[in-house]
């Protein structure tokens, strides 16, 4: 009796995962679809909605990766310096907080930053669109919801995140920078001169490229979930915790998969 | 009634959500330039049956029927083709908070036809004129009021000038005199732009204010379909009880 309840248990988790997953599918393939092919079948993409979702998405976002990136150029030139002068070569906090940032710190923390603010936008708006019957009123005016919704905001941060990677990349570099010629007393021409001299073009478009699946998932993950809501203002509030944690999650994991890509395959 | 007054036919619609029938076996045909009053209690299925007539829920078996086409068998762009002759108003009014009035009820146009934005907004003015809104362009629907939302949700729904108009609930959580007025409305847009509109509600003074003709859904299946006066003299006790809202009788309260 137990063995068959557990089956049972096992049987209807998989069928849900399944359901999960035909869901965001779906609604991954229609996106693309309005996306790339909508332009060739007369429904151009709302260039106005994607320029006012650029300005909200990437302009407005700039002082928050700002401060996070610069901050973690900070602590990151502050906490390597010790182990550093221990073994004589200071002036390798440079190179260590560049590429640190470049590489992986840059692309992961906006990422984490922009899912925390955007994807949580995302799933609001589209969740309360949703409970607000607004998303079946575009429906009866013939206008696709995903083409409506989702595309413009697809391709908004797929322009902005890598932007705002930059962005914080910068940002970070100058923390680093600061406390190095500041506070550990290099000289700034020999602390820029050593920071270029490790980072090579790669180090900076892997990290870039990662910023372009990041987005992906940030507005994919919200958007799904902003689509699944139900029940009211709490349904909206779940939703949303729920597209935040996922983002995060799904952020790592498809950071760690592309460092690892890019580990064996030589870079 | 000769095939060319029948604005939609239903036949034998089937809907259930889960385990749960909410559509049972449902026959009508609803004629052009009538108002067609669906009533019936809350869980009855009336929204939806209205929502599969408008072609946003797709049945179980059966089909609706608008001219010769059959609106669940047709792909995907067929459909938005044949709803942009629909217009629907629905029960929260349903505006795009992020949009004015006036963007709302351009909305639409601008999506569906290649006129130029002066024309559109020229359009839409004139939508909101229809529906006594003149002056409201430029304000966001949160700072309306419900009257005003559900008659600005109205105005979008006759942007595109469509043949049928659907109504979700238009009257409630009204005032009285807002009820009177948006019934009014109803009754004015009917006659004057041709249209066919089909009314779900269970505001009884609204239903003989404006019906042509009533169906009385109860528990998903029709119980009886008339005239006012058909209805008002019904034998049905389940629709005696209804129209005259007695706590006894044969309504199972659930």
């Amino acid at each position: 009796m137990h063995m068959m309840r557990m089956f049972e248990h096992i049987g209807t988790m998989v069928m849900d995962w399944a359901r999960v997953f035909i869901d965001f599918s779906s609604l991954f393939s229609e996106t693309i679809y309005w996306a790339v092919m909508g332009p060739f079948k007369k429904k151009p993409l709302h260039l106005h909605i994607i320029s006012d979702q650029m300005v909200f998405m990437g302009i407005q976002s700039i002082i928050i990766v700002f401060f996070v990136m610069f901050f973690t150029g900070i602590v990151l030139a502050m906490q390597s310096a010790p182990q550093l002068i221990q073994m004589g070569g200071l002036i390798y906090v440079a190179s260590l907080v560049t590429i640190s940032i470049c590489r992986e710190l840059g692309p992961v923390l906006t990422a984490l930053v922009i899912a925390g603010r955007i994807g949580a936008a995302i799933t609001a708006e589209i969740g309360s669109m949703k409970v607000n019957e607004q998303v079946e009123a575009l429906d009866t005016m013939g206008i696709n919801p995903v083409r409506y919704l989702v595309v413009p905001k697809l391709i908004a941060l797929f322009i902005m995140l890598p932007c705002l990677t930059v962005i914080g990349d910068l940002s970070g570099l100058l923390g680093g920078y600061l406390i190095g010629v500041y506070n550990l007393n290099i000289n700034s021409g020999l602390y820029i001169q050593t920071a270029l001299k490790f980072l090579t073009l790669k180090d900076i478009y892997t990290g870039l490229s990662k910023s372009f699946v990041f987005a992906l998932i940030i507005t994919m993950i919200g958007a799904y979930q902003g689509f699944k809501t139900r029940g009211g203002a709490v349904g909206v509030g779940k939703a949303t915790t729920v597209s935040v944690v996922t983002s995060f999650i799904l952020i790592i994991i498809a950071d760690a998969i592309m460092t690892g890509i890019y580990y064996f395959s030589g870079y | 009634m000769p095939e060319q007054d029948i604005a939609i036919s239903v036949k034998n619609l089937e809907k259930s959500f889960e385990s749960l029938k909410v559509l049972e076996d449902i026959n009508l045909d609803i004629c052009r330039g009538e108002i067609f009053v669906i009533m019936g209690g809350s869980g009855s299925g009336k929204s939806t049956l209205l929502r599969t007539m408008a072609g946003s829920i797709p049945p179980d078996s059966g089909q609706i029927f608008f001219g010769n086409k059959a609106l669940h068998d047709l792909g995907e762009e067929e459909k938005d083709v044949i709803k942009r002759r629909f217009g629907m108003s629905f029960q929260s009014a349903a505006l795009l908070d992020s949009l004015t009035v006036e963007e709302n009820v351009s909305l639409p146009l601008q999506e569906h036809t290649s006129l130029t934005p002066n024309v559109i907004s020229i359009i839409a003015k004139m939508k909101l004129n229809l529906v006594g809104l003149q002056g409201f362009e430029n304000y966001m629907p949160s700072m309306l009021s419900g009257g005003m939302r559900k008659r600005a949700g109205l105005a979008r729904a006759i942007a595109m000038d469509p043949e049928i108009v659907f109504y979700d609930e238009p009257t409630a959580g009204l005032d009285p005199v807002m009820c009177a007025v948006i019934d009014r409305l109803i009754l004015d847009l009917t006659r004057k732009l041709n249209l066919t509109s089909i009314v779900v509600t269970h505001n009884m003074e609204s239903v003989f204010r404006i019906a042509d003709r009533i169906a009385m859904l109860y528990r998903g299946k029709l119980l009886e379909v008339g005239t006012k006066q058909e209805i008002k003299n019904s034998k049905n006790e389940i629709v005696q009880q209804f129209i005259k809202g007695k706590i006894e009788g044969p309504i199972q309260l659930t």
